[in-house]
């Protein structure tokens, strides 16, 4: 585990501290090496169900730690086409590896452009004051 | 020792209390095989181990009669045992919840008393004493606010106002009655903040939920002007009397500006927590208000007679079975009978004196949450020099023989200590809990693996919790 | 009495301490206009004055261990084991907090564990919690958790569920948008009889609620509302009782999604009421949606074996409005007082005191159904629990019992205005032959003055 300073660079990020990485027509979403820091050990990740619609900016889901429990907010407006089921059995590897196999959900955005909104690695750096 | 689980110490076959009633010569039951059960996987171990198992962990956890427990909000004030000896005579501890009222006289007296006595204490007009627990108290009140707006046709106040110190059942259970949060700042007095205040509230506001004195142990320095502005807007406010123990004699909260109000029995009132309840509480409520109460109340005939009020058309209805927590009642109204009058100031005066007393002794290392005295329980920010963790310095706190003070509550104090000794502590007790977090502060300097790796004498050490949250292991 | 340790000089010096002249400083904050009121509450008591008092109080009522005693519904008269008593009355147990600080409450913590072990164990489902307040909120909570879980806003109610529960149910729905359907109980011919409940789950409906066994003591075949519940995707919520799960098939052997009861008659007294313990359980699938604390096994760092509340993210504590439930404080010294009941009567002795009560209750059935004008109304087979139709008014039939010192039944038409003159009575292991014999004398009495009044009413001799 790492000291939560990890930002790489060809990642998109939210304020609420999720990353979102351009895959084709897909975006794969999750939490930031600052967030999993934060959280301590995560225990738990509720996630929505393929095919559910997420909106920017609003909740799809819950990550829990062992004392807290805290709202996921998704970058992009899409459909929900493929979730990390792995997390259920190993939810240890949001904290082992979020920018891997920590990953939460793949959205197909309904607009490929709202990536643009959010912040670049330099952006995100900067809200976490690192 | 690990003592060993029930499982364990089942050996099959093992003689266990035998049951003697059954009719001579009965039939076997006309019941089908379908209906039946086949298997029962219950453990056999006989009355002596049982008896041993249970004697043993019992001495494995703290408690009250055993240590000094300072928990904050919680009251953990001394149970007299007359209390316990008075709710397990045969004619308190026997009777059924509906048995024919002549047969029960005793028991409505003494509800009808205790609702009496609990409303002169806190100026409301009327009490009702179903309620299980704080939380449930706290539902009540909100169903009958949302009650009573619906009666005025106020469909559209969708809204309760919570302090960010608030305990966490208070937007727990105003999402259980229906509304919306919304969070009101605390300034850096510790009070409401009323910018904060004077500009969420409105005519979407059902009702603001305030604990008095406050979670961070602070009576609101503009408490009636908060009242005021609430009710100026139309909406209620709901008190939160978890902190009763500070205003005993002193304030009733009624004056304060409150509607209505639950008083939790197990903290102020002395009925014992039992390692998480049974609770029970009170809620008392203006008159505007009281018609919503929870039923069934004990009423006063005019032959002088007791009976189960029944007919409360407006009553928010049933929160129970039965009507509440009758054994925690019976305690609460013998400890108020041994307060009388003139016990409510002299607990009130006590309980605040020790807490200030504690935290006067401590301000040297460890940092006041506040500037300004403090009413019976006194918040810190953790460590002056910020050598060690609240976590680390509560663990090593087991090591001198003391429960720890709340932990990381409320939350907008940063590595929170909430320290509530109560007014049943003598001031040796108090010089030696001080003393003995003076020196943790010390060694948190000094050798901070000492605290890190605390406790070192209990039962177990500190227990991995991620595990068990990832894996639940829930029976055996 | 106060039981506040200070002396004068000690009260001096912190005062001095402190800097301030008197108490009265620290209390400054509180606005003059509401500072210091008069409250009467009487002269302080010692504790030989409030003693006699109490005492006073407790002998004006007549306690259901020392007559003739046929109440249930919903509270039930059972042998209670003194060393049950002996460890709930322990200090450590009693007057300890909820365990925040787990290294020093192992106590408790595993007490809590092995509730849940045999809660399990006697319903046959996944997972229990540690305990709510009482039978009532328990299937309250478990509809609201149903209403979480399936997004669907339609719930089928028994109405051979206890009426109270209903009651309570009511006021935790009240807030929501829910659509409540509740079958109706009739009286058609010999027996009670109730509109079909599977004709209203439907794909809509969240849950589906029935009481097992029936309010009026009948115990049913599942299987078909099972059925219809896997058919439609509703969660069948099973009200049970527990000395019954002694003999019958369990909630988990029907195949319920939630199981919840009054955990009363296992070991905790009357008490006129509480405190009680409510038992709820469930699917495993399900335990992150259920509401209230739930302890589990862990180990230390010297990989010693230990409790601790887990899952606490679901919890008011942590997720505040978006909690499970507000409840915090809940039942555990109750939980405690079960566990030490199951431990103490084993298989053999809950079985055995489940078959006694059955047994007394047949042994009534019998006694009463003999005489004129009075029937049992409980479809068979029943658990320990009878309806009886009589020719009188069942109030009338109470008071009269109690004029002959026998403390009678509950009176149905309280909560069920369409069945007049019926009488739910309970036996358990506690009935005697005597009480039987007491009890149908009376009845005979009464259908006889009853018969008699009414035959010089229509001006026959």
């Amino acid at each position: 585990m790492s000291d939560g300073s990890s930002v790489p660079a060809d990642l998109r990020y939210t304020r609420e501290h999720e990353w979102a990485r351009s895959e084709g027509e897909e975006v794969v979403v999750g939490i930031t090496d600052f967030a999993q820091h934060e959280l301590g050990d995560v225990v738990y990740v509720e996630l929505p169900s393929i095919g559910a619609r997420v909106e920017a900016n609003r909740e799809f889901g819950v990550v829990e730690s062992v004392k807290s429990a805290s709202d996921l907010y998704s970058p992009v407006t899409g459909e929900v086409v493929g979730r990390n089921e792995a997390l259920a059995e190993h939810p240890e590897w949001v904290n082992e590896s979020p920018y891997d196999r920590g990953w939460m959900i793949r959205v197909r955005p309904a607009d490929p452009k709202e990536m643009d909104a959010l912040l670049d690695a330099n952006g995100y750096r900067q809200l976490v004051g690192g | 020792m690990t003592e060993p689980l029930l499982q364990e110490l089942s050996a099959p076959g093992r003689p266990t209390i035998p049951i003697s009633g059954a009719p001579a010569g009965a039939p076997p039951l006309d019941i089908p095989a379908a209906l039946l059960r086949s298997e029962l996987p219950l453990p056999e171990v006989g009355e002596p181990e049982v008896v041993r198992h249970f004697t043993r962990l019992s001495r494995q956890n703290m408690s009250i009669d055993t240590t000094f427990y300072p928990l904050g909000s919680c009251t953990m004030k001394y149970n007299p045992k007359v209390n316990d000896a008075m709710a397990t005579l045969p004619g308190m501890r026997n009777i059924h919840p509906l048995q024919p009222l002549e047969t029960v006289q005793g028991a409505l007296e003494l509800v009808y008393e205790l609702q009496e006595a609990l409303a002169r204490l806190t100026g409301f007009d009327e009490v009702s004493l179903v309620g299980a627990a704080g939380a449930q108290g706290e539902l009540a009140g909100l169903l009958m606010i949302r009650a009573a707006h619906e009666a005025h046709g106020a469909h559209g106040r969708r809204r309760v106002l919570i302090p960010d110190s608030a305990h966490g059942t208070n937007p727990a259970t105003a999402a259980m009655a229906g509304y919306e949060v919304v969070t009101l700042k605390s300034d850096s007095r510790g009070n409401v903040d009323l910018a904060s205040l004077k500009s969420l509230v409105g005519e979407d506001t059902a009702a603001l939920m305030i604990t008095v004195p406050s979670t961070l142990g602070l009576f609101d320095e503009a408490m009636l002007e908060v009242s005021a502005i609430v009710h100026e807007a139309g909406a209620y406010v709901y008190g939160d009397g978890a902190n009763l123990n500070a205003l005993l004699g002193v304030a009733r909260p009624r004056d304060l500006g409150i509607d209505v109000m639950h008083a939790n029995l197990h903290k102020t009132f002395t009925t014992p927590h039992g390692g998480g309840g049974p609770g029970a509480c009170g809620i008392g409520a203006t008159a505007a208000l009281a018609p919503y109460l929870p039923g069934p109340m004990v009423a006063r005939r005019s032959d002088g007679r007791f009976t189960l009020d029944i007919e409360r058309p407006h009553s928010i209805g049933r929160l129970l079975a039965f009507q509440g927590h009758f054994g925690m009642l019976v305690r609460a109204y013998t400890y108020l009978r041994m307060l009388g009058s003139p016990g409510l100031r002299e607990v009130a005066e006590a309980a605040v004196l020790n807490a200030n007393y504690l935290r006067q002794r401590l301000i040297s290392a460890y940092q006041p949450a506040y500037d300004r005295w403090c009413m019976h329980e006194a918040v810190f920010a953790g460590t002056r020099s910020g050598a060690a963790r609240t976590i680390d310095v509560a663990k090593r706190l087991l090591d001198f023989g003391f429960h720890p003070p709340t932990i990381y509550f409320p939350l907008i104090v940063p590595e929170a200590l909430m320290i509530e000794p109560t007014e049943t502590e003598s001031r040796a007790t108090l010089d030696a809990f001080a003393d003995a977090l003076l020196r943790i502060a010390e060694e948190a300097e000094r050798d901070p693996e000492l605290l890190r790796s605390a406790p070192h004498d209990t039962p177990v050490g500190r227990l991995d919790e991620t595990t068990a949250a990832r894996n639940p292991v829930l029976h055996w | 009495m106060t039981y506040v340790p200070l002396t004068e000089a000690e009260r001096a010096s912190m005062l001095e301490a402190l800097g301030i002249r008197s108490v009265d400083a620290l209390f400054d904050v509180i606005p003059a206009s509401v500072r210091y009121p008069e409250i009467d509450l009487g002269p302080a008591l010692t504790e030989m004055d409030v003693t006699a008092r109490v005492e006073a109080l407790a002998a004006a009522n007549t306690p259901a261990t020392g007559v003739p005693f046929f109440l249930g519904a919903g509270a039930y008269r059972h042998f209670i084991p003194s060393a049950v008593g002996a460890i709930m009355g322990r200090s450590e147990f009693s007057t300890s907090y909820t365990p925040y600080q787990p290294e020093v409450s192992q106590g408790t913590l595993q007490a809590t564990f092995e509730f849940q072990s045999l809660i399990c164990a006697l319903t046959g489902m996944d997972v229990s919690n540690a305990s709510v307040y009482d039978g009532s909120t328990a299937l309250a909570e478990a509809v609201l958790m149903a209403l979480r879980v399936t997004g669907r806003e339609r719930v089928v109610l028994s109405g051979a569920v206890h009426p109270h529960y209903r009651e309570v149910l009511a006021a935790y729905l009240k807030p929501r948008s829910v659509e409540l359907t509740t079958t109706d109980v009739r009286l058609a011919g010999a027996h009670l009889a109730e509109d079909d409940i599977l004709a209203r789950v439907d794909d809509r409906t969240a849950c589906c609620v029935v009481s097992q066994p029936t309010f009026f003591g009948e115990i049913r075949d599942l299987a078909p509302v099972v059925e219809a519940c896997k058919r439609t995707g509703a969660l069948l919520i099973e009200v049970y009782n527990p000395t019954s799960l002694g003999i019958l098939k369990s909630p988990g052997a029907w195949g319920a999604d939630i199981a919840v009861a009054e955990g009363q008659p296992l070991g905790i007294p009357l008490s006129f009421g509480g405190p009680y313990v409510g038992l709820m359980s469930c699917r495993r699938d399900l335990v992150r949606q259920m509401p209230g604390r739930i302890a589990g096994a862990t180990t230390d760092a010297a990989g010693r074996r230990g409790f601790v509340l887990t899952l606490q993210a679901r919890e008011q504590h942590i997720r505040r409005e978006k909690a499970t439930s507000n409840i915090c404080t809940s039942e555990t010294l109750m939980a405690l007082g079960v566990t030490t009941y199951l431990a103490l009567l084993g298989p053999a002795g809950l079985r055995d005191v489940a078959t006694a009560s059955a047994q007394w209750a047949r042994v009534a059935a019998r006694a009463l159904s003999a005489i004129p004008g009075v029937d049992v109304v409980t479809p068979p087979p029943f658990f320990h629990e009878l309806a009886v139709r009589t020719p009188a008014p069942a109030a009338e039939v109470n008071r009269r019992l109690l004029d002959r010192g026998i403390i009678g039944g509950f009176d149905v038409r309280r909560s069920y205005p369409g069945l007049e003159n019926v009488l739910l009575l309970c036996c358990t292991e506690l009935t005697r032959e005597e009480d039987v014999r007491r009890l149908a004398n009376a009845m005979e009495e009464i259908v006889t003055e009853k018969t008699a009044a009414g035959a010089a009413n229509r001006g026959l001799r």
